[in-house]
């Protein structure tokens, strides 16, 4: 009896394997290739296949580990990435922004809305994301380019003589990101002010308090997980962008994502990239460990 | 218990104090859609009473309540706070406060902040605030919880705290909605007097909406039964339970026996009434109103007030035999359900005077009996 039940309780149960599923996949598709990016990181560039050095080897019995930090004093050494990670950080925050000042509204009026209204424009906020994004971006090119749509309308209405140079700027960009990363800022927003007790903005009201006083002092401050997640769902991937910038950008778009994939592809050095993404991550994580913080916190105060 | 002896003594000698008018609702009918929540409701609320709106779900207390609040607009007519005409003003204009079923604290603020709330919106001066938030806490004896977080209290607590928040601007009318609704039974009956205590002691006129009979009785000075939209009956709690003015509030408020029957003799000083469901007729100790060609009548008597015996009662009306058809014996009393010889079934309440007296049992062959005055003729 004893023996099968500790052996029973050795084997794996329903909750271990539910569990374990989404580890593994943590494990081999996001920590392991981490740990190879991070191990190039460390190498030297080689023209070989893979075009980099091993940085151990194994000689005269002895394991020899060189862990190459040339890369990292490269990065600090030359302005561009360092213009490239404030580029990208610059262009997230202020998308991010972007998208708080047109989502928050979205979100909050999807919330106050009839139930069934509810269900159709949250259809209509994620329908643009079920067709691939490179499609969309391109869709954006055929908008802004010099004899676009848009450029067409106001010519068209007499607004402008000159087409406006729309495509290829930063401007572009920012339309791109904050079209693309808007229904990630409306969705969390959605699910939190979805939430809120109506009778709480009674109460505020019946103490005396107007609805746009109450707005700051009640609403903000209970939706302030949903800001702060689609804050997050928009910052981070945001920092590291490709397509956007690559197709709708110009020269003066600097961003890391373009950055790396130049390491990457054009240059083939691959340590300097990994390098890149490495120092990328590392940014990124002190937002998410905020990020993390902050719903723990919110769990504890929920219990 | 001192308090709501007090309530009940008030409710008593109410008609000898002069009263001033607070609230007057006049002609009130709010409609949502084609629904009628609200039916052409006037009445006035006086200063310093504890006035009951009961009813139960969809009678229109709610709504009636949210309008006076301002969270919703009467369809037709006017409500008057001490003379002036608050109808169209909006719920942070007018000097009332509601204390919320669900309390509706703020839960990202603490139990002062909470309370200060309303007095910030008035730009009060930070150390008038702080003094009156820690008075309002001494108020609800919640001193030491002020730094406490709305989730960190238990329920009882937590309505202390929204009714301090209600009352810490000192409103002209605090409304409550449901006081007890979200509170189990033992905490109830204990709130409902420390709530009245603590009202009284402010001196605010307040306004209840109840769907708990007992609970309107106990905290309410006046109560006025809703139904379906309109108001069937005010009065105090004595009035409501004594003098019921028809069958509907007879029945909502605890239990009756009523029966119909056409009066058969009126005069000034009695009036018999005769009913199929008894052998023998009712005599009224009073005279009854009847028209000339409406005859029938109902004639309600609550079960202790019917009581039961072994011996046959000597008078010439107001008795029936029966047969003991089923008792619930419930500790301090036991409900008797008698069967009489019509085949209707009558309830009296018999208190248990003695521990292990002789009392009838199942089957038993008994007699139900009532005073002149016991009953009410209902003649609607």
């Amino acid at each position: 009896m004893n023996i099968s039940r500790s052996i029973s309780r050795r084997l794996p149960r329903g909750r271990h394997v539910v569990i374990g599923v989404p580890f593994i996949w943590l494990f081999l598709f996001f920590l392991l290739p981490f740990v190879i990016v991070l191990k190039i990181s460390f190498a030297e560039a080689d023209v070989a296949i893979p075009p980099y050095t091993e940085i151990y080897a194994w000689a005269n019995n002895q394991l020899s580990v060189v862990l190459n930090l040339g890369n990292y004093i490269f990065l600090s050494e030359d302005d561009l990435y360092l213009a490239a990670y404030l580029g990208s950080l610059q262009m997230a925050f202020f998308s991010t922004l972007l998208c708080l000042l047109l989502g928050y509204p979205m979100a909050y009026a999807i919330a106050r809305a009839d139930k069934e209204m509810q269900t159709v424009f949250l259809l209509l906020i994620m329908m643009p994301t079920w067709t691939a994004i490179l499609i969309r971006v391109y869709a954006w090119m055929g908008i802004l380019s010099n004899n676009g749509l848009l450029n067409g309308l106001l010519q068209g209405l007499g607004l402008i003589d000159e087409p406006l140079q729309i495509l290829n700027t930063n401007v572009a960009v920012y339309i791109g990101v904050v079209y693309s990363y808007l229904p990630f800022m409306v969705l969390p927003l959605y699910a939190n002010l979805v939430k809120h007790d109506q009778s709480l903005l009674e109460a505020a009201a019946d103490l005396g308090s107007s609805t746009f006083n109450s707005f700051w002092k009640i609403t903000v401050p209970l939706s302030k997980n949903g800001i702060i997640a689609g804050c997050m769902l928009v910052f981070i991937p945001v920092v590291g962008e490709f397509v956007i910038p690559e197709l709708l950008g110009g020269p003066e778009t600097l961003m890391i994502g373009k950055v790396l994939w130049q390491e990457f592809f054009n240059n083939r050095d691959w340590p300097v990239a990994s390098a890149l993404a490495v120092v990328m991550l590392a940014i990124l994580i002190i937002p998410i460990i905020l990020f993390n913080r902050n719903q723990a916190k919110e769990m504890e105060g929920r219990a | 218990m001192a308090v709501a002896s007090s309530a009940y003594k008030k409710a008593l000698e109410g008609d000898r104090q002069p009263k001033e008018v607070l609230v007057k609702i006049e002609r009130v009918t709010k409609k949502f859609d084609e629904t009628v929540a609200v039916d052409d409701v006037s009445l006035t609320i006086n200063k310093g009473e504890i006035f009951a709106l009961l009813g139960g779900s969809g009678s229109g207390k709610s709504t009636l309540l949210r309008m006076l609040a301002g969270f919703e607009r009467p369809t037709e007519g006017r409500i008057f706070l001490d003379g002036e005409d608050i109808t169209d003003l909006p719920p942070y204009e007018r000097p009332i406060n509601m204390m919320f079923q669900s309390y509706a604290l703020f839960p990202h603020m603490s139990v002062a902040d909470n309370i200060a709330f309303g007095l910030k919106q008035d730009k009060m001066p930070k150390e008038q605030i702080e003094a009156r938030v820690a008075e309002m806490l001494k108020l609800v004896q919640m001193s030491q919880y002020a730094k406490r977080k709305p989730h960190q209290l238990s329920g009882g607590q937590r309505q202390r705290v929204a009714l301090a928040r209600s009352l810490a601007k000192s409103p002209k009318l605090l409304l409550l909605d449901e006081p007890m609704g979200a509170l189990d039974k033992k905490l109830r009956s204990q709130m409902q007097l420390e709530l009245v205590e603590i009202i009284e002691r402010v001196g605010v006129t307040c306004v209840m909406v109840t769907h708990d009979q007992e609970e309107a009785m106990t905290m309410a000075q006046r109560i006025a039964i809703m139904h379906l939209g309109w108001i069937a009956q005010i009065g105090s709690p004595i009035d409501i339970y004594e003098t019921p003015t028809s069958r509907l509030v007879c029945e909502f408020i605890g239990n009756v026996n009523l029966f119909d029957g056409q009066v058969i003799e009126d005069a000034e000083g009695h009036a018999l009434i005769e009913s199929p469901d008894l052998e023998r007729g009712i005599y009224v100790g009073h005279g009854v109103t009847t028209s000339v060609q409406d005859k029938s009548i109902t004639y309600a008597i609550r079960p202790e007030k019917l009581l039961v015996t072994t011996e046959r009662p000597t008078g010439e009306h107001n008795w029936s035999r029966g047969t003991v058809h089923d008792i619930a014996y419930l500790g301090g009393h036991s409900v008797f359900h008698v069967k009489l010889p019509s085949g209707k079934i009558v309830q009296s309440f018999v208190a248990n005077a003695e521990r292990r007296g002789a009392r009838p049992t199942w089957d038993d062959q008994v007699f139900v009996w009532w005073e002149d005055d016991s009953g009410v003729a209902l003649r609607s």
